[in-house]
Order: structure tokens, then C-alpha cells, then sequence
């Protein structure tokens, strides 16, 4: 498809002819990505549509059954307890937020009458307050009216730390207020430019007073509510088995009109994933199968069928390799990789460029990745508005190995690299998962080339990613100079994202590991980059600065490797819009069947 | 009697305890978090963490966790479960039925297979059907229930598109059309699991037939001129029985304790699932008290097995 193809589609997305979701689909095919095909058409005078305006069907019911598979199973249905996003997804049938994130990073509202903006000035233009407005007339799936109490009631429900909410972190830096029976402030006491935390999205769900107040703090484990919720959303509760499977039917009186479409609706788990996308893909048993987690062969060998397709949404999810800055080997307080020592070759961005030329991203997408990922050279990979368009990658021996000689460290007889007599061997770790052994083999092999020696280490998932101090394997301690995993920016805001590289966020033995910052990389013109967007209020500027820092991070010790998308197996008829930025049900109402 | 099954009990005591001090500090050495999961999230403080772990007591020192379980456990409360904050008690009857049907009716039909054929087969050792019953009685009990699961499903639900093969626990819907989509379900399931039981108990029931038929009564019951029939199901089947009753018993705990391999291709509600599950997130309660009442059971009829032995062979005296 060339130029004069492209604006052909795009004139006749303007006249109407093509829907603005199959001209994106189209691009998407060419490789482009959902954002940049927004921006096509902005760019040639058609509006972003509201994803609302693409539901079809003319009247609320008659959809049947819509059958959900989990591998993993829900075992709550409190969305501020939800450990794992399995207990998100779940709770997100029943609860509701103020607004939802689409697939381009946008806000769209749920339960608010309207996204706040400068312009309906419901943002303070000092950045200390917005104001939320709800929709009038939202009641609950047992029939009392949403009130401002609710949020009231939501934000000192998950902000005392006796609740043990997980989502408290996005609750107890605010004040929310309520102004009249429909509307809340939410006050902050700096300027805040990241405003829309509280009451969006998966941390936003809001729960109701009437039930729930009994049983805040200490008590909230004891709430019947918390296996049997009465929420706002399009289905209301039926059944609940921790673990098994989740029941719902059609909530009559939903807010939004002609929806939902589906009668009923359960939500099965347990099992493995590549048996999900089978009972999706290959029999139909079910509609939908939550994160294939397969290798992308599988999936198309099993979609042959056309039973069912694999639908792919990119969110902020990152797979990196962190290069340590500190020296994994010696041992300081009883602590090793301590801020008090220096790697004795990453701390060079001479080996750091090296190391990044060896990684072939191009292989690991093609051989690896498949459709679920996308190589990248950057930290933030979305929304569009925060994505550097300044870095680029490269697989380039030669330059490494020119780059390695430049910085002093020669090549011995037997082909291993060292200075000042310490050779050039690496331990590089990760957890066990077949496509990241792939990849580190892929890894190991380029830098044997340039006279860099590694050894590879894998630690079982379970142990590499918990968080106990007592354990020198988990991927916080870094007792390695290399490591790999993913973690996934769940926002669609790099400010939290961005802490990670922040000097102050440093794993040590002091904060039991606590810290974010897991190469110990400390720059003082990223801590300034940081904090300035910390308070900068102008979007655009704003935008800029995080654009400028993720630059600086990739240009030392993180090498980004792949964008991994949220990969779900979709029955053939099934219209299931998703965002990559808010859990997969968080458009459910707008979920239907072509006939 | 009475004070052979009292003085066994108070042995069970100690076991136990051994038990469950065991499991326990085993479960607390092994790594991995229940919240674990959190540390991946950016959005969540690490100190949100640090607080969970606090507030479920995480942090205490072992034997100070393990007493009170302990003394939680003496009290009829079976703990509460990280990961789904309910009582597990609730967790496990909510499951108990599944198992008890699925495993349940897997060991009915491997003893509805395994007994005639074993008897059938020793009848007549080493001829032909003796020969195909054993051959088969050995693939069966080589080939692993996570094998023959995934043959089943490939064959049934994808080849042939028969049978489903996500099973639900608790289908919505009566009458006929109800019962059939239920045992529809449990087919696979519970023909891999009885297969697998099948096979070893034929080859039991075989060799204790074996061992009977050579001893006098039997030669005496042929010489009174009783029909082949009448011998081998009045004299021979009874008394070679004996010991497969008692390998039954020592079966039960398992109808309790579920399959896990199973369990989890079928996915199966039932207890095996719920201990993979539980071990997978660190849920320690649960794994703690499914687990110690597997062991409890193990215990429990290991007893009834002994009992039943003497009861059904009087030569066996009890002391």
C-alpha cells in the first residue's frame, strides 16, 4: 500500500464509506500502530470517534450467553483487593469507575457526566483540584441511587491503611470533598499534573457506601459484598466460586442505553493458557480467553480453524534488560550489588552502547515475539503523546567490538575481553519462561563474538519476582550483572512508570529491596527531568520532559527489548473492543455479536 | 477390639502433630510470597506490601505462625485464605462434591473393570485373553494421566468434537438434558482417572486370585464337583478379595484429596485444583489445611483398612 492508497482509505472513512475501526485495523495490518492511525485521521480533519458510536445493536438483551475463559482464576470479586489483574477483570463486570482508558491512551467517561478539562473548567488552573461530575440517575444492582457519599465513601475506604487496600497507594495523597449530591473535588496538596489516578480506570472501581461501610477498615475482610458485589456495571451478580468461575446476568437497568447486549454471562478459570486458546480458537467452546500467553506459533496453527482470531492490543507492557551499575561480586554490610560499589564495566556508557548493539531485537521479534511484540528502543511506548521518536536500534558487532577496544578492555588468548586484569564475564539472569531463554541464548551468543563472555541464569518465576528480603534470587536484589523481565506501566502516564530510574528509588538492603530503581542507575539530570515534570502543568511541555528523560535512561543501562501487547483469543463473531490501558473488560457494556 | 482402635487413635496424635509441624515449617522455608505478585506493579507502594504482610502476620516468627494455627486448628477454624480473604473450610466443601463425584465415580468404574477382568484372567494364566488383559493392564498404569488426558481431548473434543472438555462444576439447567450434560462432562475425566486405577487393580486382583486358587478348598470345592462358575465366584472371588478391599480403603483419602494433573486439564473445581492453585500464589492456609486433612484421612483409613482386614479374615487377629 503506497501514499495515493492510504489517502484513498482515508477519504473514504470521510465520506463515510469505511468505519473509522476498519481503516484502523487496515494500518494496523501494514505494521502501524492504532495511535499513529488516530493521528492520520486527525491530521486529515476526521475526529476522534468516541469507541461508543461503533455498538451495533439496536435494543439492550437478547445476546445469549457470553462465555469468558481465564487460565487464572478469579479468587475475589473486591476490586480493591485484587492481587493479580485476574481479580481486576473479574470485579470489573460488576464495578464501575469514573472513566475508563481507551486504546489510545484517552480518558472516556463511565460514571462521570463529562472528563473534566481546563476548558468545562473542572481542572483548577493551579493543578491542585478537579472536580468530578456524575451522571444522574445511575442506581445500584439493588436499586439505590450513586451519590456523591459514594465516592466519598470509596476514597476513605481504600485510603485507610487498616482496609489493606491495594489500590491505597492511588487514594491517600488526596482529599475528596463533596460539593452537592452529584459532585465531588478532589483536592491534591502540590500541583498535580497526573490529576486522573483516583476513581479512573482499574484502581478506580467505585464501591457503595450503603454496603460497605460497616465494614471498612480492620473489618473489610469480613464483608459479604466482597464474594457477592452489588456494583453499577452492565451485569449484575449471580454466583461466585473462589477459583472456579464467576456467574452474572444482564443488569436491566444499566445506565448506558441499548446495552448490554448478552443475557448472561460467565467467566470460567483455571487451567493452562495454550488449552484456553484452543476451547477459543479451535472448538468455540467459549467467546473470549483473557492472556495467551503462547508463543505466537501456536496461536496460528490454532486459528486455521477460523472458529476463533487472535486479537492483539498494545499497552505499556515492556520486556527490558537492566545492566547493572553496582558490583554484584563484592560483598558490603552483608549487602552485595551495594550502592557503595561501582561494576567494574557498566558503569563505562562505553560497554553499555556495546552491550546494546549485541542485542538483535529485530531476531528476537521475528523468531520470538511473533505478532505480541513489537521491538522497541524505548522505555515509555505509549500513549503516542509520551513516545521519543529520538532512539533507534541497531544490531552491530562490529561497532561493539570497535566501541569495546576504545574503552580499554582488549581482547586475551582465548578470546575473552578483560582489563586491568579482570576478564569480561557476565552472570545474566531471569525468570524461567520458554520465550526469555530464547532470548537470553540469542543474547549470550552475539556477545561471544565480541570477546564477552556470559552466563545465563533462570530462577523460577515465583521466587524471581517476590518480594522477599530474605531471598538473594529475586529480581530486586540484582545479584547478577545482567538481568531481563517485563513489567507493565499501567497507566497510560509515565509518571509512576518513571520512577524506576529515579536515584532515590534504589533497591537497597536499607529499604529491603523496596526500591523501584533495580539497576541502581543514578543520574542527576534524570532526578531534575523527574521532578520537573513532577509539577509542570502545560501537557505539552510536560510531555516533553518524559520524552527527554526516556531518552537519557536508554541511553545508558536499560535496554528495552520488546513492546508486548495483551494478546486475547476472540470468538469469530465477537465485537470485543479493548484497551491496552485499562483491564480488557473495561469496555464490557460495548461487547456484542454480529449476526 | 475397642482397645486396639484406642490405642491406635492416640498414636495418630503424635503423627500429626509430626505432621503438621512438618508441612508447616516446609511451607514457611519454601520462597515465594502471596503478594508477590504486587512487586510487579508499579502502581502499588512497596509499602502497601510490607503493610498485607503485617496484617497477615507474615513477618512472626515460625514456630509463633505454627502455634497459632495450631491452636486455630484445635478450635475447628481452618484459617483464612490469602488470596480469596474467606474462610477455607468454605474453599474446600465448596469443592469436596466435584471431587467426590468425579474421583469417586472413577474408582467405581476401576473396580467395575479391574475385578472380572482380573478374575477372568486367572482363570486361565497365561493364555491369550491373560496375555491382552496384562499387556493392557501395563500400558495402562505406564501411561501417565496427563498423557492420556491430552490424547482424550485432542481425540474427543477437537478431532471429533463429542465431548466438552471444560468441565463446570455446577451446570445451570434440569431434568434429563441437566443429567445428561453432566455425565457428558465427566466422560474423559473420569474414564482416564478409572482406566489409570484399573490397571493396577487388575493386576492385584489377578494375583490374589491366582494365590487362591491354588489352595486346597478350592481343590476340594472342584472335586465336590461344583461348576466352574460357582467355584470361582464362591471360593475363589470372596477370599481373594480380602486384600482388595483393604487396597480400596487406603484409595478413599484420595476420592477426598482429588487429582491434580487431572483436575487441572479438565479444569476441574475440585480439591486437587484448589491445592495447585493455593500453591502457585503462596495461599499457605489453604495448602496448610488440605494438605494436613489429606494426612488426617491417610491416617483415618489406614485404620478402617486394618479393621476391615480383620473383620473379613478372621485368621487376622487384632492386638
Amino acid at each position: 500500500m503506497d501514499e495515493r492508497d492510504l489517502r484513498g482509505l482515508i477519504g473514504r472513512v470521510k465520506s463515510g464509506q469505511l468505519s473509522r475501526r476498519a481503516f484502523v485495523q487496515r494500518i494496523a495490518a501494514l505494521g502501524l500502530t492504532a495511535p499513529l492511525a488516530g493521528l492520520m485521521l486527525a491530521d486529515n480533519g476526521v475526529a476522534a470517534a468516541d469507541l461508543r458510536t461503533a455498538y451495533k445493536p439496536a435494543k439492550a438483551g437478547g445476546g445469549g450467553a457470553l462465555k469468558l475463559l481465564w487460565w487464572q482464576a478469579p479468587t475475589l470479586l473486591n476490586p480493591h483487593f485484587a492481587v493479580g489483574t485476574k481479580d481486576q477483570e473479574a470485579s470489573r463486570i460488576f464495578y464501575e469507575p469514573l472513566a475508563a482508558w481507551d486504546a489510545e491512551g484517552n480518558l472516556v467517561p463511565v460514571l462521570a457526566a463529562a472528563i473534566p478539562s481546563r476548558e468545562n473548567g473542572a481542572l483548577a488552573a493551579d493543578g491542585r483540584s478537579v472536580t468530578w461530575t456524575i451522571k444522574p440517575g445511575v442506581t445500584w444492582h439493588d436499586g439505590k441511587p450513586l451519590t456523591a457519599d459514594d465516592l466519598v465513601f470509596t476514597w476513605d475506604y481504600a485510603r485507610d491503611p487498616a482496609t489493606a487496600a491495594v489500590t491505597t497507594g492511588s487514594y491517600r495523597d488526596c482529599k475528596v470533598e463533596k460539593v452537592d449530591d452529584l459532585t465531588v473535588r478532589v483536592l491534591f496538596d502540590k500541583p498535580t499534573p497526573y490529576w486522573c489516578d483516583a476513581f479512573v480506570g482499574n484502581v478506580g472501581a467505585i464501591m457503595p457506601k450503603h454496603l460497605f461501610s460497616p465494614y471498612a477498615g480492620a473489618k473489610s475482610r469480613d464483608a459479604p459484598q466482597n464474594l457477592a458485589p452489588v456494583g453499577t456495571g452492565p451485569y449484575r451478580f449471580v454466583e461466585f466460586r473462589p477459583g472456579d468461575i464467576v456467574r452474572a446476568e444482564r443488569n436491566p437497568s444499566y445506565h448506558l442505553p441499548n446495552r448490554p447486549y448478552f443475557d448472561t454471562l460467565e467467566m470460567k478459570g483455571g487451567g493452562d493458557a495454550v488449552s484456553a486458546a484452543r476451547a477459543v480458537l479451535q472448538t468455540g467452546e467459549y467467546d473470549y480467553a483473557w492472556n495467551l500467553l503462547v508463543e505466537d506459533e501456536v496461536l496460528k496453527r490454532l486459528e486455521t480453524g477460523g472458529k476463533g482470531r487472535v486479537d492483539v492490543v498494545f499497552g505499556g507492557k515492556l520486556e527490558f534488560v537492566l545492566l547493572n551499575t553496582t558490583d554484584p561480586t563484592v560483598e558490603v554490610d552483608g549487602e552485595k550489588s551495594s550502592l557503595k560499589t561501582k561494576h567494574p564495566a557498566f558503569t563505562d556508557p562505553k560497554v553499555c552502547q556495546a552491550m546494546n548493539l549485541l542485542i538483535d531485537r529485530k531476531s528476537i521479534q521475528d523468531y520470538i515475539y511473533g505478532r505480541t511484540g513489537r521491538a522497541t528502543a524505548n522505555s515509555v511506548n505509549g500513549p503516542e503523546r509520551f513516545v521519543s521518536r529520538n532512539t533507534s536500534f541497531a544490531f552491530d558487532p562490529a561497532r561493539a567490538n570497535a566501541l569495546l577496544d576504545e574503552a580499554g578492555w582488549t581482547k586475551g588468548p582465548d578470546g575473552i575481553r578483560a582489563k586491568d586484569g579482570r576478564r569480561l564475564k557476565l552472570l545474566f539472569q531471569t525468570s524461567i519462561n520458554a520465550p526469555r531463554q530464547k532470548t537470553q541464548a540469542i543474547i549470550k551468543q552475539a556477545a561471544s563474538k565480541a570477546g564477552i563472555e556470559i552466563e545465563l541464569k533462570s530462577v523460577t518465576g515465583s521466587v524471581f519476582f517476590s518480594s522477599d528480603a530474605a531471598n538473594p534470587d529475586t529480581f530486586p536484589h540484582f545479584y547478577a550483572d545482567m538481568e531481563m523481565y517485563a513489567i507493565n506501566m499501567t497507566q497510560a502516564d509515565p509518571a509512576t512508570w518513571m520512577l524506576q530510574y529515579v536515584s532515590w528509588e534504589a533497591a537497597t538492603k536499607e529499604n529491603k529491596w523496596q526500591g523501584r530503581n533495580i539497576a541502581r542507575w543514578r543520574n542527576t539530570e534524570f532526578d531534575a527531568l523527574y521532578n520537573a515534570a513532577q509539577t509542570e502543568l502545560d501537557p505539552v511541555k510536560r510531555a516533553a520532559l518524559f520524552i527527554k528523560a526516556n531518552d537519557l535512561a536508554v541511553s545508558q543501562n536499560v535496554l528495552p527489548l520488546v513492546h508486548r501487547a495483551e494478546v486475547s483469543g476472540v470468538a469469530a463473531k465477537l465485537v470485543a473492543p479493548r484497551s491496552g490501558w485499562d483491564n480488557d473488560l473495561a469496555f464490557l457494556p460495548e461487547w456484542s455479536r454480529d449476526a | 477390639m475397642g482397645a486396639y482402635i484406642l490405642r491406635r487413635l492416640l498414636i495418630a496424635i503424635p503423627s500429626l502433630l509430626g505432621i503438621s509441624l512438618i508441612l508447616f515449617v516446609v511451607l514457611a522455608l519454601a520462597p515465594g510470597d502471596p503478594f508477590g505478585e504486587l512487586a510487579a506493579n508499579p502502581n502499588v507502594p512497596p509499602e502497601v506490601r510490607a503493610a498485607l504482610r503485617v496484617k497477615f502476620g507474615l513477618d512472626d516468627p515460625i514456630l509463633t505462625r505454627y502455634l497459632r494455627w495450631l491452636v486455630a486448628m484445635l478450635h475447628g477454624d481452618w484459617g483464612f485464605s490469602f488470596a480469596s480473604r474467606v474462610n477455607v473450610d468454605t474453599l474446600i466443601l465448596q469443592r469436596l462434591p466435584t471431587t467426590l463425584f468425579v474421583v469417586g465415580s472413577s474408582q467405581v468404574l476401576a473396580l467395575l473393570v479391574a475385578v472380572p477382568v482380573g478374575l477372568y484372567a486367572a482363570r486361565r494364566p497365561y493364555s491369550l485373553a491373560d496375555q491382552v488383559a496384562n499387556t493392557l493392564a501395563f500400558v495402562g498404569f505406564s501411561l501417565p494421566t496427563f498423557f492420556t488426558g491430552l490424547l482424550f481431548i485432542l481425540l474427543f473434543s477437537i478431532k471429533l468434537g463429542w465431548l466438552p472438555f471444560v468441565y463446570q462444576a455446577d451446570l445451570p439447567g434440569s431434568g434429563l438434558a441437566w443429567v445428561w450434560a453432566n455425565v457428558r462432562q465427566a466422560i474423559m475425566p473420569v474414564a482416564v482417572l478409572g482406566f489409570f486405577q484399573a490397571a493396577s487393580y487388575t493386576r492385584y486382583v489377578r494375583a490374589s486370585a491366582l494365590d487362591v486358587a491354588r489352595l486346597d478348598y478350592v481343590t476340594t470345592a472342584r472335586a465336590k464337583g461344583l461348576t466352574e462358575g460357582t467355584v470361582t465366584r464362591r471360593h475363589v472371588a470372596r477370599n481373594a478379595l480380602i486384600p482388595v478391599v483393604t487396597l480400596v480403603a487406603l484409595q478413599i483419602p484420595a476420592v477426598f484429596g482429588g487429582a491434580i494433573v487431572t483436575e487441572q486439564i479438565f479444569r476441574i473445581p475440585g480439591i486437587g485444583s484448589l491445592l495447585i492453585d493455593a500453591m502457585l500464589s503462596n495461599d499457605t492456609p489453604v495448602v496448610m489445611a488440605v494438605t494436613f486433612v489429606f494426612a488426617a484421612l491417610v491416617i483415618l483409613f489406614n485404620l478402617v483398612a486394618d479393621l476391615l482386614y480383620g473383620w473379613l479374615d478372621p485368621r487376622i487377629a487384632l492386638r
